[in-house]
């Protein structure tokens, strides 16, 4: 009887090193909400053992349930037929089983159903789902489209969407992408018309939608005609009827439990969520940001997945008479894969932490505001939370990721021929992995997302702090290796702000992000380190390949490697 | 139509049916916690061949599950009550608890220490004594067995006790209609519908039905339900805590299972425990099973005759 929760001692770390006191306080009106509901926390103690009760669950359904339904799921995939899209027969029994244990709404007030849970929880389940079934992340995922009316919808309309969400009855999709407006969404044509009573509609084409047959459909959409960029784009929400037309649905080399739409509104009846223009500017950078957190989850699930096959055939396999566990090539490797798990989940429950922070001092704010209260020292937390986030989440999705290709890749690797044939299960972790570097915006665009924060060294004070900090023994050596790495960055950084030539700066933005990622997440090691003996092995691994690694991310702008791009035409012949 | 006008009794009876339908059914679900005797170890077993069972991990009993599933489906089908009672340890109130996540409304816990050593015999005679007391009900379920004993006797000994029909092996409830009941049961090589009146004991195997997770929600409200032991262990060097103001604050809070003793059920003594239970093991022996030879044997007349003839004497037959 697998728990993917309570056996998996790596989350266990993480699930009681959380400190989520302050969120959870605001979140539940300082527990004035356990006069209201039976099953809200009375104090923070009480609030972390439902946590736990509640993963506990979760890492039984995933471990016991979903997983078991995995290979099926993948070969039978989601089908569409007479213009009707249905689930994976596994798929359907797993969202039911998830209903019917009331996970559907976690992140959801209690008013509606659900069960208020801070992100980093709900983050957690989400690894876990993706872990037994990386497909079925994209549906148990979507609570964020529910979240999103939580935050920008009217009451009226909070009161329609969401008890559905939480009960599991209507899951949920976000409209964006079009066949000319992929990564550029400022692009989107498909148009939302008012008629003379005032009331919205949509015509026009939405592409590669995850789960598009989804019963509540988030839509961005050109409100304001005439208008060609963000600035004329507006958030709307419709339901599943008969003018949205499903016209077909992808067939993917992995994730095939998620259908992928293509969809043609006609006409449809529609609501406005929020305010009219700030479609992309707000509500889908609110969106987005969270989903790609999930996508954090969802590279996490796999890879651990990944490690796990890994391990077990390793131990299992003998050749020239002993386990190829033992060899140590296999065991490097193997070394390799545990320690980039490790550092990767240190790295996403810091990032989940600080975004759960930024939403609940946001929220903080509104409330004094409406109560006309004083704000201004939950502002300054909010402001540093907002700063830390917009590094983390992209750099957290691009790390994540592309190390989920990577442990995919190193797992079948260890499988030899065999991890190459159907009948083992990481050649399709390896497929699914594959998408979690493309959707939700590219690594390239992570990277975009993230160079911002790093040239503007957002992190210094930190990094500062923790220079000044006392380690134990061998970590002494380790947080010199971290000053190493941060003047390769300073230097690097300097070095492409005094060229100022920014088709340079952009292709060195990769290089700079990644020395920036080595920094942040070598010390967060290195303080778990200080506290735990078995993680000095993960602190040394993880810090002295990143020395190894920034020496090169540093050669590569200093020694201009990429001049050559000027010449790009000569050389792609 | 002319009898019903006829005799009021019948009336009177058909205004119940249809007052009781509206209240739905009744149900109380016998539970067991049991050694987890998938997962034995080297340390479980004893020398002599019985299971340490403080090494064992307790878990609800499989098919006791599927019995609360089937009893809180049909509360959400026709509305009632489900109420769970188990007799054991105090840690049994694991159990009991997970029986209120999954959606039972009432729990009871049948604890004494003179009810240890009970045979199936004894078990059914202190279940059955604890069912009257709750009352009230129109079904009585439970698994067909427990992994620990594997006897199956229990549900059907408690029937008795109860003097209420029982059906066995039960896969599926077709139907509950007009006070009775049509259910299917597993036979060899098949199944059979029967019907009957309620009330009635139903034990069922673990095909029946897939039990339900335990819920969110519920597992967050229950999860500090106490029995009296607890809440009394609780009070235990706390001179500041009495145990009848702390019980009454869980009653109010909804979190009390209900807990009954030997006293509280006015139970005979010489029935209960190791004093009431004739069952005596004998002897407890590792069976290995070794291949040995085999035999074709002819499907012929003669082959058959010759096969039975040779198991009558190897005692397997008659």
């Amino acid at each position: 009887m697998p728990n993917y929760f309570s056996d998996n001692t790596d989350i266990l770390y993480h699930f009681e090193k959380l400190n989520l006191k302050d969120i959870v306080n605001i979140a539940e009106d300082e527990y004035k909400q356990a006069e209201q509901f039976d099953d809200a926390p009375v104090n923070y103690e009480d609030a972390m053992e439902n946590y736990r009760k509640v993963m506990e669950i979760v890492g039984d359904i995933t471990g016991n349930y979903i997983a078991p339904r995995a290979a099926k799921i993948d070969e039978e995939g989601a089908v569409f037929e007479n213009g009707k899209v249905t689930y994976a027969k596994g798929t359907q029994e797993a969202l039911e089983m998830l209903s019917k244990a009331e996970l559907m709404g976690m992140i959801l007030p209690r008013r509606f159903g659900g069960l208020n849970f801070p992100t980093t929880i709900y983050m957690m389940a989400v690894e876990l789902i993706s872990r037994a079934e990386a497909s079925l992340m994209n549906i148990f995922g979507l609570q964020d489209i529910a979240k999103t009316i939580d935050k920008f919808a009217t009451e009226e309309q909070r009161e329609f969407y969401l008890p559905g969400f939480s009960s599991g009855l209507y899951t949920g999709a976000m409209a964006l992408t079009e066949p000319d407006a992929g990564s550029d969404l400022q692009a989107v044509k498909l148009t939302a018309y008012q008629d003379e009573n005032g009331n919205w509609f949509l015509r026009g084409v939405k592409r590669f939608i995850t789960n598009g047959n989804g019963d509540v459909l988030l839509v961005l959409a050109r409100t304001e005609a005439g208008t060609k960029d963000a600035r004329g784009l507006s958030m709307l929400s419709c339901m599943k009827d008969d003018s949205i037309i499903v016209r077909r649905i992808e067939h993917k080399l992995g994730i095939h439990g998620s259908p992928t739409c293509e969809l043609q509104f006609n006409d449809t009846p529609a609501e406005l969520i929020g305010t009219r223009r700030f479609g992309l500017l707000k509500y889908v950078i609110y969106l987005m940001n969270r989903a790609r957190v999930g996508i954090g989850a969802q590279s996490l699930g796999i890879s651990q997945q990944a490690y796990e096959e890994a391990l077990k055939y390793a131990k299992a396999r003998e050749q020239f008479g002993k386990p190829i566990y033992n060899f140590p090539v296999v065991a490097n490797m193997l070394i390799d894969m545990r320690v980039t798990l490790e550092s990767n989940r240190t790295l996403f429950y810091n990032t989940c932490t600080w975004l759960d922070r930024k939403e609940a001092y946001e929220d903080l704010i509104e409330k004094r505001k409406s109560e006309k209260l004083p704000f201004n020292d939950v502002n300054e937390k909010f402001k540093e939370a907002q700063r830390m986030t917009n590094f983390l989440t992209p750099t957290t999705k691009y790390i994540l990721s592309e190390a989920s290709n990577k442990m995919t890749y190193d797992s079948i690797q260890i499988h030899g021929g065999t991890g190459y044939m159907r009948e083992f299960a990481v050649e399709r972790l390896a497929r699914d992995a594959r998408i979690t570097n493309i959707y939700e915006g590219t690594s390239q665009l992570q990277i975009v997302a993230a160079a911002g924060s790093v040239i503007n060294d957002v992190l210094a004070d930190y990094i500062n702090d923790w220079e000044k900090k006392e380690y134990k023994g061998s970590l002494k050596k380790l947080k010199e290796s971290l000053m190493e790495i941060r003047v390769l960055f300073n230097d690097a950084l300097k070095y492409v702000k005094e060229k100022k030539d920014t088709g340079f700066q952009d292709v060195a933005a990769k290089d700079l992000v990644e020395l920036y990622s080595y920094i942040y997440t070598g010390y967060l090691l290195l303080d778990e380190a200080n506290d735990d003996q078995r993680r000095v092995f993960t602190a040394k691994r993880f810090i002295l390949d990143s020395l190894a690694r920034s020496r090169k991310n540093a050669e590569s702008i200093k020694n201009e490697l990429y001049s050559d791009i000027l010449h790009a035409d000569t050389i792609l012949i | 139509m002319q009898r019903c006008v006829q005799t009021g009794a019948l009336n009177q009876s058909i205004i119940l049916r249809i007052k009781k339908a509206a209240m739905g059914f009744n149900s109380i679900v016998m539970v067991k916690q049991v050694p987890d005797t998938a997962n034995i170890s080297g340390q479980v077993m004893k020398e002599d061949g019985t299971v340490n069972r403080a090494k064992l991990p307790a878990i609800f009993n499989h098919e006791d599950r599927v019995a609360i599933e089937l009893a809180l489906q049909i509360k959400d089908k026709f509305g009632g009550k489900v109420t769970a009672i188990t007799m054991g340890p105090p840690r049994a109130s694991d159990i009991l608890r997970e029986c209120l996540y999954m959606g039972a409304d009432e729990a009871y816990l049948i604890s004494d220490r003179k009810f240890a050593g009970a045979d199936t015999l004894a078990t059914s005679y202190v279940l059955s004594e604890a069912i009257k007391k709750i009352g009230g009900y129109d079904f009585v379920f439970a698994g067909r067995q427990a992994i620990d004993g594997d006897t199956a006797q229990v549900g059907p000994q408690t029937a008795e006790k109860l003097h209420i029909p029982q059906i066995t092996y039960s896969e599926e409830i077709l139907g509950i209609k007009d006070g009775s009941v049509q259910i299917k049961r597993k036979i060899d090589g098949g199944f059979e519908v029967l019907e009957s009146k309620l009330p009635l004991l139903v034990t069922v195997i673990k095909d029946a039905v897939s039990p339900r997770p335990f819920k969110a929600r519920r597992v967050m409200a229950y999860k500090n339900a106490r029995t009296l032991l607890e809440l009394e262990k609780l009070t235990e060097g706390n001179s500041l805590l009495y145990i009848d103001q702390l019980k009454d604050d869980y009653v109010n809070k909804g979190l009390y299972i209900h807990t009954l003793t030997m006293d509280d059920l006015k139970l005979d003594e010489s029935r209960c425990g190791v004093h009431g239970s004739p069952t005596k093991v004998h002897k407890v022996e590792s069976v290995v099973l070794a291949g040995g030879s085999h035999e074709m044997i002819e499907p012929t007349k003669e082959g058959i005759s010759r096969l039975i003839d040779q198991l009558l004497e190897d005692h397997i037959l008659g």
